[in-house]
């Protein structure tokens, strides 16, 4: 079992490396990288190009260790020991199972993705130590040990919000998704708008690492937003003159929304094309 | 077997543990990295680096304890001397020249000449544009200007193993000793939040209680839980003109996320040193100003206090009444940071220069000293020290 990437995602060689040494020792990958560089879509690739089940838990600043392992519903309970129901009397039709559970009990061995951990609790990591080490857990309200059948293969992505604990690391290979260059750029677009005009991608690549080095940017434009930008390029069927168009009265590029998201980007933009035009009034 | 390069990582500090060796080995020994030392770099790196800030150290031990191992190509490559390789240099041509070199012709035409070339070369020269050496014109070796020549013997992704990936160092502005930069004033924030996600109030935790009364039998059964209250306090004195213009980048990166971040936060401007006037706005900083005084009436003790200056000025500014540069004051400088640290114990001075540099100015030193000692850089690794005295 091997992943060496696939026809809708560039794995870069280091990836692939870091992704194999997850599945071959059977622990969790954690990746990072800038927001939009692709950390998601890795899990539903390895799920794919494995033909792997893919068991995906989303986490919110809300979401609890516990959570992904399995729920009592006592409120349940509590309603049908009113009403007189005999379901009550076993307690194992209140636990309600989490995403893990779901993974170690799978049949075919899944791919389990973490997403964003950082956006839980800071102690949400620790939880899962011993959970996510021996696949393995405890249901104190039944007195049940929950075995995985198979260990999942576990991706874990994380945006640096939150430092992760060290112990948590130590279980985990470490992936760094660094920004694309320019050639793994020029793959990955051609991989995902097959037969797009070479001139037109050539055009906007510059002016996206344009828009990408201006200094004072709140938020860089990233992978995703560049093919959603190409997207909309194509929609709008652009002639590649306007991307050539180097009048720095307009440095603002066309279709803008799709690469600039918030204001004071635009704003910034704005203020540079302002002054770039008064140059060269004088 | 890689002990040695495992001690070096620890010798520079990259936080690597027994365990995180010993899952190395067994991915050795399950042949995830198959005998090349590019996947070997990369499933180290992977294995022992659990932090981006940690991959440049990383590349550097690696690049020390691996020095003289080159990649076996499974491709005919130019056997060109590694030395001339090594003299990097870049020569810029003139148009016409570029020209030339570009009508050469495509890639196989490229490595007919070189063979050509090879057989007719006796010794190592440079410049010139006919024989193979550094920085000349010739599109055979590497860093001369030739858009085709740099690819010799090896096809289009392969090029990018012409600079061993570990020499490249892309991961330097990751390492927390840099100044805090556009990109990681995110990674700044999570150090801030941390620091806010501190203080304790009761509130009702509603599941606990429901499960507590189911357990009860229906009996209520109330239960409490400390909510997680931000209820840190910050009281931020940035420095503002004359030789604080260089750092303002800085100081705005941490002033915004300062603001996300805190619910009670305050900040007042001063110039230079501390005295008996603060102002909200740098513009009208004549006409509306506060006196200190009454800012220390109005901020409790509970706020923590920091400071944000690169304290370079005359010692005269901080010692002697009448020192400051715009105004007479009253007080020397000294005064009203002993009265503020009196006031507010939990505070620290951030400042933007360098570490390093701190030892050539006089006043820094003096500052330092009033602040006993609780000057930090304006580093991530000197915000993280900072945040942890504060919240000492």
């Amino acid at each position: 079992m091997k992943f060496t990437g696939t026809d809708t995602y560039v794995a870069t060689a280091d990836l692939k490396v870091a992704v194999n040494a997850a599945i071959t020792l059977e622990r969790p990958l954690l990746v990072k990288g800038e927001p939009g560089t692709g950390k998601t879509v890795l899990a539903h690739e390895i799920a794919g190009a494995l033909g792997r089940p893919l068991i995906q838990w989303h986490i919110k600043s809300t979401v609890k260790a516990q959570q992904g392992l399995y729920e009592y519903d006592a409120v349940s309970r509590l309603r049908d020991s009113q009403l007189g129901d005999a379901r009550v009397q076993d307690i194992g039709n209140y636990i309600i199972r989490g995403k893990l559970w779901e993974a170690f009990t799978a049949p075919d061995r899944p791919v389990l993705l973490i997403d964003e951990i950082d956006k839980a609790d800071i102690e949400f990591p620790n939880d899962l130590l011993l959970e996510l080490d021996r696949m393995e857990f405890y249901v104190y309200e039944t007195r049940e040990t929950v075995k995985a059948l198979a260990r999942p293969i576990v991706v874990i992505t994380s945006n640096n919000e939150k430092e992760l604990p060290d112990a948590f690391l130590r279980r985990c290979f470490f992936h760094y998704i660094r920004f694309p260059d320019r050639e793994t750029m020029q793959s990955i677009v051609d991989v995902h708008f097959p037969g797009i005009h070479k001139e037109l991608v050539r055009e906007a690549l510059n002016v996206f690492y344009d828009v990408r080095e201006t200094p004072g940017l709140k938020k860089k434009p990233s992978t995703s937003e560049l093919l959603d930008w190409l997207k909309l390029l194509l929609a709008e069927d652009l002639p590649v003159e306007v991307l050539r168009q180097r009048d720095p009265g307009k440095l603002i590029p066309p279709l803008h929304g799709a690469l600039l998201k918030n204001e004071q980007d635009v704003h910034l933009f704005e203020r540079l094309a302002f002054i770039a035009r008064r140059e060269r009034g004088n | 077997m890689f002990a040695n390069f495992f001690l070096a990582l620890r010798e520079a500090k990259v936080p690597a543990s027994l365990k995180e060796y010993l899952t190395l080995m067994e991915a050795m020994k399950a042949n995830v990295a198959s005998y090349s030392v590019e996947d070997f770099y990369y499933l180290s790196r992977s294995c022992l680096v659990k932090d981006e800030k940690n991959l440049d150290k990383f590349d550097r031990v690696f690049g020390q304890c691996f020095n003289g191992l080159e990649f076996v190509s499974d491709e005919v490559t130019a056997e060109i001397p590694e030395e001339w390789l090594r003299k990097l240099a870049e020569k810029v041509l003139t148009p016409e020249e570029m020209a030339k070199i570009e009508a050469l012709g495509g890639f196989d035409k490229l490595m007919e000449t070189l063979k050509e070339r090879l057989a007719e070369q006796k010794g190592r020269h440079q410049g010139g544009s006919k024989w193979i050496g550094t920085a000349g014109t010739s599109p055979f070796g590497a860093y001369g200007y030739n858009p085709e020549g740099v690819r010799i013997g090896q096809d289009k992704s392969r090029n990018r193993r012409a600079v061993k990936v570990w020499d490249k160092r892309e991961y330097k502005n990751l390492d927390d000793t840099v100044e805090l930069g556009t990109r990681n004033i995110k990674v700044a924030l999570r150090r801030l939040r941390q620091f806010a996600r501190e203080g304790a109030e009761m509130e009702l935790d509603l599941p606990d209680t429901i499960r507590a009364t189911a357990n009860n039998a229906g009996w209520l059964d109330l239960k409490l839980v400390p909510e997680r209250h931000n209820k840190v306090k910050v009281l931020i004195l940035f420095d503002i003109g004359g030789s604080m213009d260089d750092h303002i980048r800085v100081c705005e990166e941490l002033f915004s996320a300062a603001r996300a971040e805190f619910k009670h936060m305050e900040f007042f401007y001063f110039h230079n040193c501390l005295y008996e006037k603060l102002w909200k706005d740098n513009r009208r900083r004549h006409a509306a100003f506060l006196p200190t005084w009454e800012v220390l009436h109005k901020y409790g003790n509970d706020y923590k206090l920091i400071f944000v200056g690169d304290a370079t000025m005359s010692a005269y500014e901080i010692v002697y009444p009448g020192g400051s540069v715009e105004h007479w004051n009253e007080e020397a400088g000294q005064v009203w940071i002993e009265r503020v640290l009196r006031i507010y114990q939990k505070a620290i001075w951030l400042n933007p220069v360098p570490e390093k540099y701190w030892d050539y100015t006089p006043s820094v030193q003096l500052l330092r000293q009033l602040m006993s000692d609780r000057m930090y850089p304006l580093t991530l690794g000197g915000l993280e020290r900072g945040m942890r005295e504060l919240s000492r």
